[in-house]
């Protein structure tokens, strides 16, 4: 079998970036040969396994290490009693983005499911039996869960250090002017990471060096936060991160069982391997978190809004503050001249939420997509006509401009490929069959940030090249667009590309995640061939012998690996003759992405939703029937692959309108559901016609490359449509997600 | 997982002298195993019958003798089963998935555990998994709980699709025995609750499963149905479902048949139903006043009250679709409520 599949058809026109190309590392996932962390098999391997607390308040009295001990196999046990120190507690945030964590540090139960010692032994079985063997008691406290069972507070910051509340103009006088008031109330559920690969990591330490592989998100920072937890030496850390099966906010963040087996590793002097099972992901690796949110609208008689509330409270744990940030999905959406967003927090005993997909966005945008709807009907506006009665020219929560913003062509071509101009005002006025048929839409709307990378790009003789960045590929071919991007940074085909990365001793590439890896990586991939291609030719315009001596003024373009003159494509040179008479065998440069200051812009990728459900009037059950939306994200620098997020994000939002939900029992705090049996995300028959359009953005401001970000877009503005296509079904305005055939008969 | 023998059974005598109390029979593994992982059970011995020779399907009497050993995903596939049992295979392709329905096997889907997620959890007291312990189940999150036929003792319900279906054709379950053979009716296999415990268990020390029996579907054959309320399309069990069957004569009903899922502790017969259609003509009225008669004595277990309705109405939908008549060829989602009124 050859190792590249040959794709006849494929040509490429132009640039590299732009063109469909396929994952670069498709064939090596679809033959097996991919190998993902605990596909590691180092000699002398041994495997761990946490023992996990079956209270969720409360203290371990007793673990019976000695019957774990004796079970053939077990090598060690550690329990509070016996763990290896760490440098810094890990209940210590030792920058931003770290979370509170469990690595035995005492022998307190904050939630069910956290890990209460550390099983190692010489086989996974051997290993489980071994944590089912200690057999622990507890001191138990009642527990406080969910929305009405945990103690409210205020939180000083939400999400990741930002202000819990924003005020825009004056929201008593805008509703005093106002026609009509409208209120709606939301609940989401708690919704669990289950990416396809559990979390998993393998240890290994040679002296004082230390190897792990682990799938994440983020693996400079992770090599600082090992670092520091450790006191090893960062230059004394390799991290190898090559593939990550899914990681949607919960691989950015350090759990404490990674440290723990680190620390173990080297205290038995053997490499370790611990994967979590299913089950083990609920609570120590982050969640989306309940929320109840409040949308107030108030509208003038001619349905412009004029003033908007969203309050959120949200599920926190006990011991850490990670709130939800719902609220802020209505900042910047829709027009309004007052508005007012707050946030609340209700201490339970669960594991820290953290970020998951469009973390605030998407549970935001569901509420506030439904409020909209709502008003809109009560005002006899069509949805979309409501929507861009209301379009935010400027952003209203900075009053700044939006440095683009083509929604308006977004909600044109999905409405016209979705044949919206039929929809009927009121519910319930289509039938398919004896089924419901409805019709709903909602705004997508997703932030661009920056983050901070670097990235290396050297030529070689051959005038091939290899780039450098520590990038993270979670399934959604980072390594395909950021090659792509690379090779146009440096004038040469990407079959000439060598890509390195998901290393940590490569250059920072730093996090995958906020949906801006794209535009930071590549950012920082383009100015290294960039920089690359400026000393090569300083080379060729210095040099008597280059057809290219002195083009000073008129300057060069790479292209197919040469350069060529600007005002004359008929002088040229390769790079390999360039390098060759300069005596060279490499050229090296490097390059940054990061946002320069203060942005002075208000940053988004938006798009359109519209959704058709069929509802059995009867049973109650809804069937998404049509999906289309259309996006808008900058430049898009692989549509194939930008499709597959688009549609990614969109098939999520589905499961968070009609499935997806973990349950607790509120009297144990234990998980009802924590499998992929009982924890429903869709299958490919739950999927329907489903299309992701992608509309023309060009943005001078958001970065040099133009890139805005696809990989949360889609999940907003689609949990909203699929909700308000059920109410134009049934006349039921969905109260709470997932919506249940129960709440519709 | 603790630690356990493994025994391939050469013989059904070996079986059933391993069988006993702290040995398990393993054949398609896909739900045993996983009871074993989450240390919900933990036999010392695992009695492999996967060699013997009970994977054939004879024709029978003009109905059909199933050896336990048999693939789900096989079953479904027969030629008679599609023809004369067409809710057998419409039950079984609405279960589980392709992969799972690959390695089940007939007998084992007759013995799978209720997944009452109080049940799976080992912490949490249950009178099936621990008799005396309680039930945890009860105030707890019972959306998938029994609304018929439960106690204070237990409010599980049984989980499998073709039991249902199996139940509604009058199967009968062979049992092989150290006192020789025995035959259940499907429809009483599964233990209901009483008020102190689950019940008596369905085997008996040393006793295995070896077929089951369906006999002639007569006049039911192309006027059969299943169907089941999920929310997800695939990979679901059902909030609730239900098999029906109808022998038709000159626009009157000749015999009825109707059982419902995910109501009870098993596959829930109606028969109170069943002779109320009789000689009914088969509308819509006579299925709502069936249905009523079918969640006769129904009642919530907790806050599932909503199921009644749904498994009322459920009733009524696959009488409706045995009255129209068998497909002639399996829908592409099988059993699912949408069925013929949207694409795919």
């Amino acid at each position: 079998m050859a190792d590249v599949m040959n794709i006849q058809g494929h040509v490429r026109l132009g640039s590299n970036a732009g063109q469909s190309m396929t994952r670069r590392d498709g064939v090596l996932k679809v033959t097996g040969r991919a190998t993902y962390a605990a596909d590691n098999r180092p000699e002398g391997v041994l495997h761990a396994v946490t023992a996990t607390a079956g209270i969720a308040r409360g203290r371990v009295t007793h673990l019976d290490t000695a019957a774990a001990e004796a079970h053939p196999g077990v090598v060690k046990v550690y329990t509070p009693a016996n763990r290896p120190d760490l440098a810094v507690s890990p209940d210590e945030k030792i920058h931003g983005f770290a979370w509170r964590t469990e690595a035995l540090q005492d022998d307190t139960v904050r939630y069910a499911g956290q890990p209460i010692a550390l099983v190692v032994a010489e086989t996974l079985e051997a290993a489980t039996e071994g944590s089912h063997l200690l057999a622990p008691r507890y001191d138990a406290d009642t527990p406080r869960i969910g929305l009405d069972g945990g103690v409210p507070f205020q939180p000083e910051t939400i999400s990741i250090g930002r202000p819990p509340s924003l005020e825009v103009g004056d929201i008593d006088a805008a509703r005093t002017g106002a026609a009509r008031h409208f209120e709606t109330v939301i609940e989401t559920p708690a919704q669990y990471h289950n990416a396809l690969e559990p979390h998993a990591i393998t240890a290994q330490w040679t002296g004082d060096r230390l190897e792990i592989d682990t799938p994440n998100q983020a693996i400079g920072l992770a090599k600082q936060s090992f670092a520091a937890y450790l006191g090893v030496n960062p230059a004394h850390i390799l991290i190898r991160s090559p593939f990550l099966g899914g990681g949607f906010g919960s691989k950015a963040i350090l759990f404490g069982a990674q440290l723990l087996v680190a620390l173990a590793a080297k205290d038995l002097d053997r490499p370790i391997k611990l994967a979590l099972r299913r089950d083990q992901m609920y609570g120590p690796v982050g969640h989306r978190p309940a929320t109840r949110q409040t949308l107030k609208l108030d509208v003038d008689t001619r349905g412009h809004i004029a003033a908007l509330e969203h309050h959120t409270i949200a599920v926190a744990s006990s011991f850490d503050d990670f709130i939800e940030n719902a609220s802020n999905a209505s900042h910047s959406v829709y027009a309004t001249t007052a508005l007012r967003t707050t946030h609340a927090g209700i201490r339970a005993d669960t594991g820290t939420p953290g970020p998951m997909r469009a973390p605030g966005e998407a549970t935001g945008s569901a509420a506030l997509e439904v409020a909209i709807d709502d008003a809109a009907y009560a005002l006899g506006f069509d949805p979309l006509e409501f929507r861009l009665r209301n379009y935010a020219e400027t952003d209203p929560a900075t009053g700044m401009q939006f440095s683009s913003k083509a929604l308006r062509e977004c909600y044109a071509q999905a409405a016209e490929a979705f044949g919206w101009q039929d929809r009927p005002l009121e519910p319930g006025s289509m039938k398919q069959g004896r089924l419901l048929k409805g019709w709903g839409m909602g705004t997508a709307q997703f932030p661009c940030p920056m983050f901070q990378a670097a990235a290396h790009a050297t030529l070689r003789a051959d005038g091939s090249a290899v780039v450098e960045t520590s990038a993270a590929d979670m399934g959604q071919g980072a390594w395909t667009s950021l090659a792509q991007i690379a090779a146009d940074g440096l004038g040469i085909d990407i079959d000439r590309l060598e890509f390195r990365s998901g290393q940590s001793n490569l250059p920072d590439a730093g996090v995958a995640g906020g949906s801006g890896h794209t535009a930071t990586a590549g950012t920082a991939l383009f100015n290294a061939g960039a920089d690359t291609i400026r000393q090569l030719a300083e080379l060729a315009l210095n040099d008597p012998a280059s057809p290219l001596f002195g083009a000073d003024n008129a300057g060069v373009t790479a292209r197919g690996g040469r350069l060529y003159r600007n005002d004359d494509d008929t002088r040229s040179e390769a790079y390999e003759d360039i390098l060759a008479r300069a005596g060279l065998d490499l050229l090296r440069g490097e390059g940054k992405g990061a946002r320069e200051g203060e942005p002075e812009r208000a940053m988004f990728s938006h798009g359109g939703v519209f959704a058709e459900v069929l509802v059995d009037p009867d049973l109650g059950q809804v069937r998404v029937s049509r999906l289309i939306g259309a996006f808008a994200a900058g430049r898009i620098v692989n549509p194939h692959l930008a499709r597959s997020q688009l549609l990614g994000g969109m098939i999520w939002g589905i499961g968070f309108a009609l499935q997806e939900e973990a349950i607790h029992d509120v009297r144990t705090g234990r998980f009802t559901n924590a499998d992929l049996a009982g924890y429903h995300i869709p299958v490919n028959a739950d999927v329907p016609m489903i299309e992701a359009l992608t509309v023309h953005e060009d943005d001078p401001f958001v970065n040099s490359l133009g890139i805005k970000g696809v990989g949360e877009l889609g999940v907003t503005g689609t949990v909203g449509a699929i909700a308000n296509a059920v109410w134009h079904a049934t006349g039921i305005r969905p109260k709470r997600f997932p919506i249940h055939p129960e709440s519709l008969i | 997982m603790n630690l356990f023998e493994y025994t391939r059974a050469e013989t059904l005598d070996a079986a059933m002298s391993a069988a006993t109390e702290d040995g398990a029979i393993l054949a398609g593994g896909t739900n045993l195993l996983d009871l074993m992982k989450i240390g919900v059970v933990n036999p010392t011995r695992l009695i492999d019958i996967t060699r013997l020779p009970l994977h054939d399907i004879e024709e029978h009497d003009g109905g059909l003798r199933i050896g336990a050993m048999v693939r789900n995903a096989d079953l479904a596939r027969h030629p008679v089963i599609l023809s004369r049992f067409p809710a057998v295979a419409e039950a079984l392709l609405s279960g589980a998935s392709a992969q799972l329905r690959n390695a089940a096997s007939t007998g084992g889907n007759i013995m799978q555990q209720t997944r009452c997620s109080y049940f799976q959890d080992p912490l949490s007291p249950c009178n099936r998994r621990e008799p005396g312990s309680g039930c945890a189940a009860i105030g707890g999150e019972t959306r998938n709980h029994a609304v018929l036929g439960w106690t204070e003792a237990c409010i599980a319900t049984h989980p499998s699709d073709l039991c249902v279906a199996l139940a509604a054709y009058d199967a009968v379950v062979e049992i092989t025995g150290p006192d020789g053979l025995r035959e259940v009716p499907m429809e009483s296999f599964h233990p209901l609750p009483d008020a102190n415990g689950t019940g008596p268990a369905p085997l008996q020390s040393g006793e295995i499963i070896t077929h089951i029996r369906l006999p002639d579907s007569g006049g039911m054959a192309r006027n059969a149905r299943y169907v089941k309320l999920r929310e997800r399309t695939s990979f679901a069990f059902a909030i609730v479902s239900a098999a029906a069957a109808l022998e038709i004569q000159d626009g009157r009903i000749v015999q009825a048949r109707l059982a419902l899922g995910g109501v009870a502790a098993r596959p829930w017969r109606a028969r109170t139903a069943e002779k109320a259609l009789a000689d009914q003509s088969p509308t819509e009225e006579a299925f709502a006043r069936a249905a009523d008669l079918a969640l006769e004595g129904a009642a919530p277990s907790g806050d599932n009250r909503a199921k009644i309705t749904l498994a009322r109405r459920i009733a009524i939908r696959a009488l409706t679709r045995a009255a129209a008549g068998t497909p002639d060829r399996l829908p592409a989602l099988p059993a699912s409520v949408f069925e013929g009124d949207c694409n795919g």
